[in-house]
């Protein structure tokens, strides 16, 4: 593999943390959420803070940057609890706003110049870049996957889909929907701020523009291309949007309207999906395996 | 005294602006309950249009009139293929069809006009008053015209006509509407035009206010006015007009005189978000939730 591939797929990868952690709030516990790159920036930064100010290793940060994001998503999970649907959308948007302009206009955060000079990881005395930051990427893609897949078969992830398909007659039968969408939000935020931290490494360069309320959308339109609430959603919606800018180079013009094209058609005639419930490949490939079966 | 007078002008004048973008969301989510993002783009073809046809035929009213009924038919046709399918799902799928639809506006606007910004070199044929030491220029009191009679004519529709009886009607209940003999489908299509056409409106003040046209002017109004409609009660058009007009006049004073760190944008979020926070369905709303 070429250094061109590898350094497309650690983004994919990293993307797809992120992803998995949006696909909880908003796939599992069904609460539309529209500021996530808001949480992947709040990652990004303390990562950043922490090592080139604070001196620390990626290892010693990692366990602050993941607290830190979560206890801010659960700060902005509390509105969700009292705010439905369209308003939490705004919200959302609102916190994403927010937080792209405290690091745009704070001096603390660098302001309009970012923050730069962020070291690479080490790993018992190895450099991290190319193919083993890639590997380390991969990992914790891994993880997070088997952590979504372990919360969707937990009781919480099984509280929260109860709660996503009919919330009075949830709540009738004792699920608290306090407590398991608080928990969405502490796992999906903390799930952005992982690939935050990775995105700081990966970059070494960070400024507020990378995680504004574009980075949102894009983020939601991976869940929604690859299937809300499906476990290989994030991956797969991840992959097709990471490489499809790469396949449209020779038309760099017309790239982002293609791309925009591409999500409105999406939505307009496959919403669940490419691998949700009713979707084209799930019909075709599920009628195909029945057959094989009979 | 003087130039408190002239900010607070000011801000009324930035705050009918958002009230006349404001309006169509506020119809337009009061009908269907679909965050209309892509409105903002319609205010960018607005201002688009009404370049145009400004530019080549000189009249102001000729532009106006062409970017309204441009408008007014791109609003129906985002309606008829894109929002009306997807009503049966959760509101968040015709939100992200809203925004892909306001990104391929955008994209558009700058493929076929370039990224640079446009100047749009109209005077508004209003006369200049002068209270005292006080002059408000023509272009103030033609803002402040223009969007008190939009005003009057969507009170009057809305309140008066048998039209606003069957578009307050559709909002409560589409099918108990249609089962009573309104014709739903109609009504949505008519109140997508007029929204469109007041965003139309809209765009071409702005274009002439700031002098300038550029490919992602709608990108800020698009979530502001999102806030504003929140903050206002949602679908409450009495609430939108005065949440904006407190926000333009807020905006401005607040930049004048206090020194504060963030920039005017994230104000109106801070505010959405108190707001909702205190009473969650907004200042105005006779809605119970959402």
């Amino acid at each position: 593999m070429n250094s061109y591939v590898i350094t497309v797929g650690t983004f994919i990868l990293i993307q797809a943390i992120a992803a998995c952690g949006l696909n909880v709030i908003v796939g599992f516990a069904g609460q539309i959420s529209l500021g996530h790159a808001a949480f992947v920036g709040i990652g990004a930064y303390s990562a950043a803070i922490l090592s080139t100010r604070f001196g620390m290793t990626f290892w010693e940060a990692l366990p602050c940057v993941i607290a830190i994001s979560g206890s801010i998503g659960f700060l902005c999970g509390l509105p969700s609890i009292r705010v439905r649907e369209d308003f939490l959308a705004i919200t959302t948007i609102g916190v994403n706003f927010i937080v792209e302009s405290v690091f745009l206009y704070v001096p603390f955060f660098g302001g309009a110049l970012g923050i730069g000079g962020i070291p690479r990881i080490y790993f018992w005395g190895i450099r991290l870049k190319g193919a083993s930051f890639f590997l380390l990427c991969l990992t914790f893609f891994i993880l997070a996957f088997l952590l979504v897949w372990l919360f969707s078969k937990s009781w919480a992830g099984l509280g929260c889909i109860s709660l996503r398909e009919e919330e009075t007659a949830a709540s009738t039968v004792g699920i608290s929907s306090v407590k398991y969408k608080l928990f969405a939000f502490i796992l999906g935020t903390s799930l952005a701020g992982l690939s935050g931290a990775l995105y700081a490494h990966a970059m070494r360069f960070i400024s507020a523009e990378d995680f504004g309320f574009p980075a949102s959308v894009m983020l939601l339109s991976i869940i929604v291309l690859g299937g809300m609430g499906t476990l290989w959603g994030p991956l797969v919606g991840a992959i097709i949007l990471g490489f499809l800018p790469e396949l449209f180079r020779p038309f760099a013009e017309y790239r982002l309207l293609m791309y925009a094209l591409l999500l409105l058609c999406m939505i307009r005639y496959q919403p669940s999906g490419l691998l949700g419930e009713n979707s084209l490949a799930k019909n075709v490939f599920g009628k195909l395996l029945q057959r094989r079966v009979s | 005294m003087t130039l408190f007078l002239e900010q607070l002008l000011n801000g009324l004048a930035m705050g009918s602006i958002y009230a006349l973008i404001t309006l169509g969301l506020a119809l337009v989510y009061g009908i269907l309950r679909i965050l209309h993002v892509a409105h903002a783009g319609l205010y960018t073809v607005g201002a688009y249009v009404g370049l145009f046809f400004y530019s080549s035929s000189g009249s102001l009213l000729i532009a106006l009139g062409s970017s309204m009924a441009v408008c007014a038919l791109l609003g129906v046709c985002i309606e008829r293929f894109v929002y009306f399918p997807l009503l049966k799902f959760p509101p968040f799928v015709p939100l992200i069809g809203s925004i892909s639809i306001l990104l391929i506006i955008e994209e558009v606007c700058r493929l076929i006009f370039g990224p640079h910004i446009h100047a749009f070199p109209a005077s508004l044929p209003f006369p200049e008053v002068s209270l005292g030491s006080l002059s408000i220029s023509s272009m103030l009191i033609g803002v402040y015209l223009i969007t008190l009679v939009i005003l009057f004519f969507l009170w009057f529709l809305v309140k008066k006509t048998s039209f606003g009886l069957a578009m307050r009607a559709s909002s409560q209940d589409i099918e108990i509407a249609e089962a009573n003999g309104i014709n739903a489908r109609r009504t949505i299509d008519l109140t997508f035009v007029i929204g469109s056409a007041v965003a139309a409106v809209a765009g071409v003040l702005v274009g002439i206010y700031y002098n300038q046209v550029y490919p992602t002017m709608g990108a800020v109004p698009a979530y502001k006015s999102l806030a504003l409609i929140v903050v206002g009660g949602l679908g409450s058009i009495q609430g939108a007009v005065f949440a904006s007009l407190l926000l333009g006049i807020a905006e401005t004073l607040l930049i004048g005189y206090a020194n504060i760190p963030l920039p005017r944008d994230a104000i109106a979020f801070i505010a959405m978000i108190s707001v909702l926070m205190w009473k969650p369905t907004g200042l105005f709303s006779s809605r119970k939730g959402a």
